[in-house]
């Protein structure tokens, strides 16, 4: 086995990143998986630049990993307040009900 | 070395599994749980790669907050009946072909690129962001990110305040008829409507108050 380097944690986060975007393109289900999708695609992201950061002995990865998180925490807690409203308005959260802009 | 090379292979085939069981899990109770579990293998792998403090970091915010807070939404909003219905649709099943390509497209696009990388030869790192072998991880990061990162480490704070404030305003619900008390309505009470002042009451007749 060779050594772990950068190409390795960059494929982990390329592969983290598409099982994300495939999740949101094949939800047939409620909107929350959705939203986990969306925390695993900026878990992805939080990869490249943590191992970017490691691999280049820059700290300034890191600081943006941190942003990362709180932006990422304070999406959750919107889009799970509006999901919350959604739901006592119109009582399902289902992806293929949801059509009222008919979008 | 080659116990890193085991572990970085183990906690990332974990991270892949949990990923896919997340979007592809028949419950979403499951999917938050395996969610919880990619969360806490990356962390594993940031504290393997020497990056501690974002490791901890990711456990307290993401299986700490997030995760439980996906977990309270998806018990309270009671969607368990709503079975997985991954590739049978009735209508407009179209678009799962569309968004495997598009899905295919993104991953080998990102691997020509990882592929393809290399460092800019003339690569120089900036002094002040190099993160020093004898001082620890959380040490550097916080000598950086309460000096050359302030303005930008409190306006992540504004944005969790908003954040807050808009999920209380969006959630918030005034129920009708729930007698609570209106802190307004006392203090403003006047002397005069409160009291009545009544002059000449015969001893002993005593006073009617419907009058």
């Amino acid at each position: 086995m060779s050594e772990i380097g950068l190409g390795h944690y960059l494929t982990l986060g390329a592969v983290i990143f598409t099982i994300g975007i495939v999740g949101i393109f094949l939800n047939r289900k409620n909107i929350i998986v959705i939203l986990m999708s969306i925390e695993l695609i900026l878990l992805a992201v939080n990869i490249n630049l943590v191992s970017f950061s490691i691999f280049l002995n820059d700290l300034s990865g890191q600081i943006f990993t941190l942003f990362i998180l709180t932006v990422a925490a304070a999406e959750a807690a919107i889009g799970l307040a509006i999901i919350v409203v959604y739901y006592r308005n119109s009582g399902t959260i289902r992806v293929e009900e949801i059509d009222k802009l008919k979008g | 070395m080659i116990a890193h090379t085991i572990f970085f292979y183990i906690f990332s085939i974990i991270a892949i599994i949990s990923a896919i069981m997340v979007t592809a899990s028949k419950n979403t109770v499951h999917s938050v749980f395996f969610l919880i579990l990619d969360f806490i293998s990356i962390s594993c792998l940031f504290i393997m790669i020497g990056a501690e403090f974002l490791g901890m970091i990711m456990l307290i915010v993401y299986v700490g907050a997030v995760a439980v807070l996906f977990l309270f939404v998806v018990m309270m909003l009671n969607v368990a009946q709503q079975k997985n219905q991954w590739f049978i649709s009735k209508s407009s099943s179209n678009h799962i072909p569309i968004g495997l390509v598009i899905s295919a497209l993104i991953f080998f696009e990102l691997i020509i690129v990882i592929g393809g990388w290399k460092y800019k030869p003339d690569l120089v790192q900036k002094e002040n962001l190099y993160s020093s072998s004898e001082i620890t991880n959380t040490h550097s990061l916080g000598q950086v990110l309460y000096t050359d990162y302030i303005h930008i480490f409190q306006i992540s704070g504004m944005i969790l305040l908003i954040a807050m404030i808009g999920a209380i305003v969006l959630t918030f619900r005034q129920r009708e008829g729930v007698k609570t008390q209106s802190y307004i309505k006392q203090i403003s009470r006047e002397r005069s409507e409160g009291v009545e002042v009544l002059n000449n009451v015969a001893f002993r007749k005593g006073v009617k108050i419907d009058e």
